[in-house]
């Protein structure tokens, strides 16, 4: 066990013990929530691509505690993680993916396209970098009413090789938007490896040429990402300037629930994932909080169970809520404006 | 009223919504310093500054996500595309963003944006550069899709398009620019989905939109000085929404129709138009009703060529004498 001063000089300035426990709690229960996934999508609960993001807790965990009230952001597909970081009921994401009316999109989006728009959560898009675009729009609003918002926009390695991606980075140097464009580089988009789709494999390096500060860091262990995003944030906030931070990290499971352990095998060893396993951020953000003396091995259980709780608890009340309304077919395709019904 | 051009009712729209509301900008390729590629935004950027007034890199789908973005957190943004055939990079913003978020996320998220620009062709552009392809857009749940044909549309029909909060798809024909008509002074809006009898006709009716309807006006001249036929002509303005009680209305009249746009005839607008007009006014027709349209064809460069591939005077006064044979 550590001395108080020497937990003190570990963690970063701004963070309290007590704040790591509940960013900790919060990457226990995305981990939790997604294991209950698998097995709801087997029994038939939920349909279409689901994504999750285990292993690649800590990113939107330790992007997202810096993130004010009135800031946005905006993600991939792969966003279950982000959701529940950001505050959202799991509940309800829950309930979304189940297709239920109780969903955080009434059902009507899916894994794909979770929101939260009084948590400044603009949505996660199912267009590989479509949203970095939008990003840019997001922050050309704040500046243009002179807010010191931020907003964060999350997307894979995948997203580097798509054009509008590229127009956007650019636009947003123009335009000096507050944006941090947050690379999460898990290696792989679906099953093609970095080191093959981008001639340049070090997306930091290669986003260094939009000029805008750029920065390559570990996404695996908490305190750090804890202590580069909040420096990467500030100054965004204060400067203003866009910044493109690429964020080393792994997926554990496949793409989506299609990629299994077979389909894998076609692009990644055992030993790999293992090697990444080992790298697991609640295991690490657990044993830092043994070993500083944060918390008690009855603690960590305590907490653990808990967060299996709340997984199970989100897994009965989708189970429970009602499918939405069949008149929901044909609402919400305009704000004013009816679409016929076509029988 | 003021005699004015369709460049100008637009700027005039512009102008004034940018001064009634705060959260409009413009943003789009050479609309600021260069005043416009067809000087629709000439003196905007004096007027308003940069921030209002954003010129952009060649980038459709940044200037499309960019807008998208801005309007999703309030702001009411016009994108002007060069022309609506260099949309075609921007689609997927357009198609996958602008069009679903509203729907995607139950509701919660509205997209105000007008992309606007010249559709069209018939300036020997060749096959890059023609394209009209609104029937494209209006194939999209969730976008709207406007085509003014006149001065007083235009500007009428462009402010309701900055007020609506949905996206709106506003294309306009790079041979309107210049043309002259009659606009109301001060404030007025031109809603969507109301059609306009441009012309009173008793024998066949003609259904257009944009540039066209200005040629089946011509050839509605025509026919009635030559031959005695009365043509009621239809200037639909806005194809999402669709005013088919109009339509429907002036063919229990007529009991026949000629539908006439620039776009290409295969699944074109015309064919979603006779398809309706078939399933709501079967019993109404005294002759099937036609199209004349682009042919299907990308537009070649040779003058004679291109004028032989966009409808003609002479093709739409074609169709309507056989209709009524």
């Amino acid at each position: 066990m550590k001395t108080e001063v020497a937990v003190r000089k570990a963690l970063p300035e701004s963070l309290t013990p007590q704040r790591l426990v509940e960013l900790y709690r919060t990457m226990l229960l995305i981990r939790h929530f997604e294991e209950q996934c698998s097995p709801a999508y087997r029994q038939g609960k939920m349909g279409g691509y689901m994504h999750v993001y285990i292993g690649q807790e800590a990113v939107a965990t330790g992007f997202i505690a810096h993130m004010r009230d009135d800031d946005y952001m905006v993600c991939s597909y792969r966003d279950h993680g982000h959701a529940l970081a950001r505050g959202t009921d799991p509940r309800r994401v829950m309930a979304e993916l189940f297709g239920r009316y109780t969903g955080v999109s009434k059902g009507k989006g899916g894994s794909m396209h979770l929101v939260d728009v009084e948590r400044g959560f603009l949505g996660g898009y199912g267009i590989v970098g479509g949203m970095v675009p939008l990003a840019v729009g997001i922050g050309y609003g704040i500046r243009y009413r002179g807010g010191d918002q931020v907003c964060l926009c999350f997307f894979g390695d995948g997203a580097m090789n798509i054009g509008p991606v590229h127009e956007a980075l650019n636009m947003a140097a123009i335009y000096k938007v507050p944006v941090v464009f947050v690379c999460e580089n898990n290696r792989y988009a679906m099953a093609t490896p970095v080191e093959f789709a981008s001639a340049v494999p070090n997306l930091a390096e290669r986003a260094k040429q939009y000029g805008m500060p750029t920065r390559q860091i570990e996404g695996m262990d908490l305190l750090e990402v804890y202590r580069q995003a909040e420096e990467i944030i500030r100054q965004v906030r204060t400067t203003p300037t866009p910044f493109f931070v690429e964020v080393i990290t792994y997926r554990f499971e496949g793409h989506g629930i299609a990629d299994n352990p077979t389909n894998q095998a076609l692009y990644r060893t055992k030993e790999e994932v293992e090697y990444w396993r080992q790298r697991d951020p609640i295991v690490n953000t657990a044993r830092f909080l043994l070993d500083s003396g944060i918390a008690t091995e009855q603690q960590l259980l305590e907490w653990d169970a808990h967060a299996k709780q709340q997984a199970l608890e989100a897994v009965a009340y989708a189970d429970a809520s009602p499918e939405p309304p069949i008149e929901e077919l044909y609402r919400d395709v305009y704000t004013d404006m009816e679409v016929q019904e076509w029988r | 009223m003021a005699v004015i051009t369709y460049r100008e009712a637009l700027r005039q729209a512009l102008t004034e919504e940018m001064e009634r509301d705060p959260n409009v900008f413009l943003v789009g390729e050479e609309i600021g310093r260069y005043q416009g590629t067809f000087r629709v935004t000439e003196g905007l950027l004096q007027r308003f500054g940069e921030m209002r007034v954003v010129d952009t890199p060649i980038s459709e789908s940044g200037i499309a996500g960019m807008a998208i973005g801005a309007a999703m957190i309030g702001l009411r943004p016009v994108a002007e595309f060069m022309t609506f055939s260099f949309a075609l990079i921007a689609v997927d913003q357009i198609v996958n963003h602008a069009a679903k978020i509203l729907y995607m996320f139950g509701g919660q998220i509205s997209v105000p944006v007008v992309f606007r620009g010249p559709a069209g062709g018939g300036a020997q552009l060749s096959a890059q550069h023609s394209h009209s392809l609104e029937s494209w857009y209006a194939h999209i749940p969730g976008l709207k899709v406007v085509t003014p044909a006149t001065p007083a549309d235009a500007k009428g029909m462009l402010k309701t398009a900055i007020r609506d909060d949905n996206p709106v798809i506003f294309m306009e024909h790079a041979k309107l620019y210049s043309t002259r008509g009659e606009v109301p002074e001060g404030d007025y809006t031109i809603p969507f989905g109301v059609a306009d009898v441009k012309r009173e006709g008793s024998d066949v009716t003609i259904i257009a939109y944009s540039q066209p309807v200005l040629l089946a006006l011509h050839a509605a001249e025509k026919l009635a000085e030559t031959e005695g036929i009365q043509c009621e002509v239809i200037d639909l303005r806005s194809l999402q929404p669709l005013d088919m009680e109009t339509i429907l209305r002036s063919i229990s009249k007529t009991h026949r129709a000629v539908v006439v746009h620039e776009d290409h005839r295969n699944v074109g607008f015309g064919a979603e138009i006779v398809a309706r007009i078939q399933e709501f006014a079967f019993d109404e027709l005294d002759a099937p009703v036609l199209r004349v349209a682009s042919a299907d064809v990308p537009i070649p460069y040779a003058r004679n060529l291109e004028r032989a591939a966009f409808p003609s005077e002479e093709d739409i006064i074609r169709a309507v004498k056989r209709v009524l044979v």
